[in-house]
């Protein structure tokens, strides 16, 4: 009986799993670059450079960043650029007032980006960030011009591209197509959608009836980089930069979970101490 | 006069004990305290939820030095907390997961005394004051949670306090009494600051001493549910009891080991706990423009969460029609004044619960799921107390229960769907089912022997 529940229970779980689970572009897992300190100071200064003309890291100062393996004196030279001390907060170039009537909304403050975009039990916040500065694509229907897969009609430009180059994408959908006189399922007639987009953002859309499909409604995305060593460069860019704001979202992680394997084992042989201390006493009890 | 007092210490001992008294309460609840010496695992989680609360009340001292109820400053100043306070970090993670843990453990010791009967005559007290402190941990959580003033605390916050405007004729106006504002303001986390940190733990505090004093007048249950006061030997102990201290007290120390090993785990390597013991949208700055499309509170709130969504216009015919039904059985089952009286108040029951909005009904359902515990000593009439000796059919029945609140709570995390809808229409149908029908079927079936003394088998 219990083991039926349990497995009652177990089928629940799972179908409700798949149901939570779907839409949206897939999230790429970020390389884990949080213990190279090569990677996070040069997220660092990519973070300096670009995010912070119009973001914020409000909970951020810059001579954090010593834990990262700078010093006070490379920060000043290679980081500050308008006369901030090393102690100021990082604080972005623009008001939030400017930032709303440029972009169409207020860009947000970037200190625990990494840790908000996290999702329950899912993709992290690195790996959504990694995917979303890797799937811009030019589109001239949106006013900065660019278009965003993991955040679709994001107000944001494609910051980087001239890191990333110029790039076309393809963008392949099923879609079932409800003919006249026919309900959906089994004799629903699906199409494939092709929507090619060029390096300057202009569409193409191609339309096939395509027979004999069991498949679902899907999706498939490929870029096309126009210059695949500029492309590659910037993933690795992007890496870095991910590696950065993970570890600015929480600049402890490292030092708890080495310090936790400490608090671990001595916990570990409080328990055999206070197990054997309690076997003792009660041994004599009948 | 003071020290005259005849006492058997001597030297600075028997100067307190003739002023306070040191000796009688140490002997009366700990070292001459006899507790039945058949405890299992069930019985570490008493002693860990005072624990918890010592850690709560400690680390929330430390936390109240740097943070501002302001907000305005807020959320930096947590983050400022995380980032720029010495052991900051740690402080506020022994926080947030000992909230969380703080429910675990609640919820557990809560189990412990339904399969094992604790809260049977003589217990009935130790039970209510339990439910009280239960009902007060769920405030003070409530108001904690608006304090990081994250995006999750915001709504979170505005959502629940919305609930008491379901009341009829004084809910819109008592909605903006409870925030001093018409949303969720600086006001607000004010006072909710002001019951978090002083108002409830000052009642929190009271009730578990009440609770423990309740519980030293009587003794401890056990898993046989056999009353160990009734086989003493010569000296007038039990002869099943074994005194608190060291027996427990060793016992205790090596139970609060293994739940530190867990809890330092969760601190040190997952204080967001996959986003379930932080909400990973409560990173963002509340926002009173923005509504995130998904509001679920925390999660040992969920359960209750679920039975108020669950609450529909169309769930309140099925809930009418049951009054009905409930009316006709006292009716007929019942004679005097008790048959008529139970069945006029049924009927008018079953008329409100279509002539009121449904939302205040799931108002009344997520309370009443809580309140409901309260009179659980008057609803069980089974022979014997302890799982042990009731019918095999019981266990399952018990085994539903937990399930199908284990299943609430994770429905209550889901965005809604129809599917999962009707799941919790169920899952609050056997909730209530359970406590309502319990004075049917807790006398139903072939219950065992109760044996006279307790079973222990030597270490």
């Amino acid at each position: 009986m219990i083991k039926k529940l349990i497995g009652a229970l177990a089928l629940v779980i799972a179908a409700t799993g798949a149901h939570a689970s779907g839409g949206g572009h897939p999230l790429e897992a970020a390389p884990d670059r949080i213990n190279d300190m090569a990677a996070l100071q040069n997220g660092a200064k990519l973070f300096v450079n670009y995010c912070l003309n119009c973001h914020s890291a409000s909970a951020m100062r810059y001579n954090k960043l010593k834990d990262i393996g700078l010093t006070d004196e490379q920060i000043k030279t290679s980081l500050l650029f308008t006369g901030e001390k090393v102690g100021d907060l990082m604080m972005g170039s623009i008001s939030a007032k400017d930032g709303k009537a440029w972009f169409g909304a207020t860009p947000p403050d970037l200190s625990v980006i990494a840790r908000a975009k996290s999702a329950n039990a899912g993709p992290s916040g690195s790996d959504y960030i990694y995917t979303y500065l890797r799937t811009f694509y030019r589109d001239t229907s949106r006013p900065t011009g660019w278009n965003n897969l993991a955040y679709p009609n994001v107000g944001m430009p494609h910051v980087l591209w001239e890191r990333q180059g110029p790039r076309e994408m393809t963008m392949v959908a099923m879609h079932e197509h409800a003919a006249e006189g026919h309900g959906k399922g089994e004799h629903a007639s699906w199409q494939r959608i092709t929507t090619t987009y060029d390096a300057m953002g202009y569409s193409t859309v191609k339309t096939e009836n395509v027979e004999h499909y069991h498949g679902g409604v899907a999706a498939d995305v490929k870029f096309k980089p126009l210059d695949p060593a500029r492309a590659t460069a910037y993933d690795s860019e992007v890496a870095d930069l991910t590696a950065f704001m993970t570890w600015m979202a929480e600049p402890v992680q490292q030092t708890r979970k080495r310090i936790g394997v400490w608090v671990l084992l001595f916990l570990g042989i409080f328990f055999v101490i206070a197990w054997r201390l309690n076997a003792s006493f009660w041994k004599h009890v009948k | 006069m003071a020290g005259d007092k005849t006492v058997e210490t001597t030297g600075l001992l028997g100067w307190i004990d003739r002023r306070f008294p040191l000796t009688s309460t140490y002997k009366a609840h700990l070292s001459e305290y006899y507790a039945p010496k058949n405890f299992n695992f069930w019985y570490f989680f008493g002693s860990l939820a005072l624990i918890v609360l010592v850690m709560q009340i400690v680390t929330g001292i430390f936390l109240v030095m740097h943070y501002k109820p302001d907000a305005q400053f807020a959320f930096q100043s947590v983050e400022y907390i995380m980032r720029e306070v010495p052991g900051g970090w740690f402080i506020r993670y022994m926080h947030s997961t000992g909230a969380s843990m703080f429910f675990v453990v609640v919820y557990l010791h809560m189990v412990r005394a339904l399969i094992y009967g604790s809260y049977r005559k003589p217990r009935e007290l130790i039970w209510i004051f339990g439910v009280g402190i239960f009902l007060c941990l769920m405030a003070e959580a409530f108001f904690g949670y608006l304090l990081p003033w994250g995006q999750m605390s915001f709504w979170g916050a505005q959502v629940i306090v919305n609930l008491f405007s379901a009341i009829p004729f004084i809910g819109p106006e008592l909605s903006i009494w409870i925030r001093g504002d018409y949303v969720v303001s600086d006001a607000t986390l004010n006072r909710f600051f002001s019951f978090h940190v002083i108002a409830i733990p000052l009642v929190l505090l009271g009730l578990v001493a009440a609770h423990v004093v309740a519980l030293h007048e009587v003794g401890s249950n056990n898993p046989d549910g056999v009353d160990i006061k009734a086989k003493k030997d010569k000296y007038g102990r039990p002869l099943d009891g074994i005194p608190f201290h060291p027996y427990y007290t060793v016992h205790d120390i090596m139970g609060l080991a293994g739940f530190l090993i867990i809890f330092m785990a969760i601190v040190f390597f997952g204080p967001e706990m996959g986003g379930y013991f932080l909400e990973f949208n409560n990173f963002i700055p509340a926002d009173p423009l923005k509504t995130p499309p998904h509001i679920a509170p925390v999660w040992y709130f969920t359960p209750f969460y679920s039975m108020l969504r669950a609450t529909t216009d169309d769930f309140t015919w099925v809930l009418s029609g049951l009054s009905v039904l409930a009316a006709i059985v006292m009716f007929f089952r019942h004679k005097g004044l008790v048959k008529i009286v139970s069945a006029v108040i049924l009927i008018v029951v079953a008329v409100l619960l279509r002539a009121i909005d449904a939302k205040f009904w799931g108002v009344v359902a997520m309370g009443g799921a809580v309140v409901l515990l309260f009179f659980l000593p008057w609803l069980d009439y089974s022979p014997v107390k302890s799982i042990r000796y009731r019918p095999g059919w019981h266990k399952v029945l018990y085994g539903i229960f937990f399930v199908n609140f284990l299943i609430l709570g994770y429905l209550g995390t889901q965005p809604p769907s129809a599917v999962f809808n009707l799941m919790s229409q169920i899952g609050t149908l056997i909730y209530l089912g359970f406590f309502f029908l319990m004075p049917i079927w807790s006398t139903l079936g072939t219950f065992k022997p109760v044996p006279d003394r307790v079973t222990f088998h030597a270490h």
